[in-house]
């Protein structure tokens, strides 16, 4: 033990600022949170044991837990893949060689710093509105446009598509990885008379598959997470009809709307355990897909 | 089979020309070695055959058809890479097959050609592994198996032993010459080993900076050198170089007595003269001098005799055999006419009229 420290000092040292945010911002609250999980507490009066009630209730009674499972559950799998097919896509295009590369990496990653803001999903509120840009550009190829964000049948698909733009982190990430592909497999399969396609196919997509996964379990976690551009454009509610009840927005109105703080700290803990079990899936499965070229056997 | 023409080929990136109206014939079934100094181009030049980087002047014709605008795929070649470039989330199987399965052949003959590959360089036991899996020589082995499978008509190597250690490069370099001597196919082979290029080639073509300095077989470069780099480049160890003044027929070096230099064909006065290491005679010769022995390296069967002479010029003597000479001793060496290699001031081979001298 002596011995650890001993060679370990610097790194904490290195480490100690975060260290010190994490224990006492993050970690005290995350165990609070977790005993508040199982009790009754409106944040005025103490918080009152009540074992596993807030679970009972939410698995036996809630269906607005289970419509916004359904909601969240839709969305990560609608924005996840095509996020990621974007931010590959456009990876892609930036690897074959645009002579001004850093302008374009610097517009393509502005969505994402952009997507995430009240600004943004404001904007979007009105582009997919009735009267929004969207419906102007298809009444002039005729199409009679509806209201996309107030129709409970597509609202939910505006913002796969706000996500889908937000492609900038993973695009870097991709655009990395493609880098780190050697050329010479690219040549050696074009001597070869390897179509585009199957040089994509059979050499980039195994190549990248280290980063593809990990793309995909960042990508999956931040789904999940997804709260401020649904909170915005439901205004706040989840609606319409429930549309855009997001877990995570239906989380925050119970905590601060309602102030059932133990039933959200349930469902906070509720959605940490969905997205392990996700992030554990992906790694279980990961060795059936995933080509590390340095493992060992 | 096939048979290779350039003809004025040149490549320029921008404005700088990396390859200057270049002409080669390339024979079928020849075995070609480009070699020269890093940066000579030859690495450039066999992308431009394989069709992996276009030419930006001239044609290049396979079997006297033009391939300037043909890819690489349907060149009829197969290259082996410096690097190997194996798929590395396949295996060996895999890494072999992959090319084959372009071509829609039907399975039975590519397994029929992957396991004659796999025999001829005795991989049989590996095909089920990973890249990561095998030693240098072992991945070099696959990378050429991957060529012959295809059967094509032309092979290119670009440095293919440059990645392997010593004792391996030679070993692969004999494994190379049998895989020819089978085959018998066209192969353009790029190194910067001019042993390599010796034990090799049919053929081999000198570059320096994007030009042909000499083509010809290994022992016209050795015994001909047509110019000076070329007689410094090929052959090791390096080729002794000497300045001459030549006045009234008359040669003369530093250290050495003049001698009769019948007509040159050159008006220079200024000549370079060179004579191979294994050409020194101790104690005799034609042209003698004096000097004494700086250092012997001992190789077993031969040693390197390093000589200085009185001016501060230094020689080097290949002795074959058991030889006695010690590092300090002082010595007289020369050598003959016939050996001398004369080069004029602008570098190039001038051939005296030898005969008459006799």
């Amino acid at each position: 033990m002596r011995k650890f420290f001993r060679r370990n000092t610097a790194g904490y040292v290195f480490l100690t600022p975060w260290l010190v945010g994490f224990f006492f911002l993050a970690l005290g609250p995350i165990l609070v949170s977790l005993y508040l999980s199982f009790t009754r507490y409106d944040m005025v009066s103490a918080p009152v044991w009540d074992g596993l009630g807030n679970y009972r209730y939410m698995f036996e009674y809630d269906r607005r837990f289970w419509k916004a499972l359904e909601v969240t559950f839709t969305f990560v799998a609608f924005s996840v893949p095509l996020r990621l097919a974007a931010a590959l896509g456009v990876a892609m295009l930036l690897d074959k060689g645009l002579r001004t590369i850093g302008v374009y990496r610097a517009i393509f990653y502005l969505p994402s710093l952009l997507g995430a803001s009240i600004a943004i999903a404001l904007l979007w509120r009105e582009m997919f509105g009735l009267n929004g840009v969207i419906n102007q550009v298809l009444a002039m190829v005729g199409i009679t446009g509806k209201g996309w964000i107030t129709d409970p049948d597509t609202s939910i698909y505006t913002i796969v598509v706000l996500a889908m733009w937000q492609f900038g982190s993973p695009m870097l990430i991709f655009l990395a990885g493609l880098r780190g592909i050697p050329r010479d497999l690219y040549e050696a399969a074009e001597i070869d008379g390897t179509s585009r396609f199957r040089q994509f196919r059979r050499i980039t997509l195994p190549m990248l598959a280290p980063v593809i996964f990990f793309n995909l379990v960042l990508q999956t976690i931040e789904a999940f997470k997804t709260f401020t551009s649904a909170f915005i454009i439901s205004n706040g509610t989840g609606a319409p009809a429930d549309s855009l009840l997001f877990y995570t927005v239906y989380l925050f109105n119970e905590a601060f709307k309602f102030f059932r703080m133990g039933y959200a700290s349930a469902l906070a803990w509720v959605l940490l355990l969905i997205i392990a079990a996700f992030t554990a899936l992906a790694f279980a499965t990961s060795k059936y897909w995933v080509h590390y070229e340095n493992e060992r056997d | 089979m096939a048979g290779l023409t350039l003809r004025n080929v040149e490549k320029s990136y921008g404005a700088l020309t990396v390859i200057k109206e270049l002409n080669l014939d390339i024979h079928d079934g020849e075995f070609l070695v480009l070699v020269g100094p890093s940066g000579c181009g030859k690495s450039t030049l066999l992308r431009m055959i394989a069709g992996l980087e276009e030419i930006s002047d001239g044609t290049i014709a396979i079997d006297g058809k033009v391939v300037n605008d043909l890819p690489a795929s349907k060149r009829d070649l197969s290259m082996v890479f410096q690097s190997y470039a194996l798929y590395p989330h396949m295996s060996v199987r895999k890494n072999l097959a992959f090319g084959l399965q372009n071509l829609s052949m039907p399975k039975a003959e590519i397994a029929r050609r992957v396991d004659e590959a796999a025999r001829i360089l005795q991989i049989e036991p590996l095909m089920e592994r990973k890249p990561r899996q095998l030693s240098g020589g072992q991945k070099q082995r696959v990378a050429i198996g991957r060529a012959i499978v295809r059967e094509p008509g032309l092979f290119l190597f670009d440095e293919p032993l440059s990645n392997l250690d010593a004792e391996l490069r030679v070993q692969m370099r004999v494994e190379l010459a049998a895989l020819y001597e089978r085959l018998k196919t066209t192969m353009i082979y790029v190194t910067h080993d001019q042993v390599e290029a010796m034990t090799l080639a049919s053929r081999i073509v000198v570059l320096r900076g994007g030009k042909i300095e000499q083509v010809g077989t290994p022992e016209e470069l050795y015994t001909r050198p047509a110019n000076l780099f070329v007689a410094g480049f090929i052959g090791s160890p390096r080729i002794n170089m000497l300045k001459a003044t030549v006045s009234g027929g008359q040669a003369k070096m530093a250290d050495f007595a003049a001698f009769a230099l019948p007509d040159l064909g050159t008006r220079d006065s200024e000549l370079t003269i060179c004579v191979r290491p294994e050409a020194i005679q101790l104690g005799g010769g034609e042209v003698q001098a004096e000097g004494k022995i700086r250092l012997v390296e001992y190789l077993g069967a031969e040693r390197l005799v390093h000589i200085d002479l009185a001016s501060g010029q230094r020689l080097l003597f290949h002795a074959q055999g058991a030889d006695s000479h010690r590092a300090g001793e002082s010595v007289t060496l020369g050598f003959d006419r016939a050996d001398m290699h004369f080069f004029d001031s602008s570098e190039q081979r001038v051939e005296p009229a030898l005969a008459e001298v006799a």
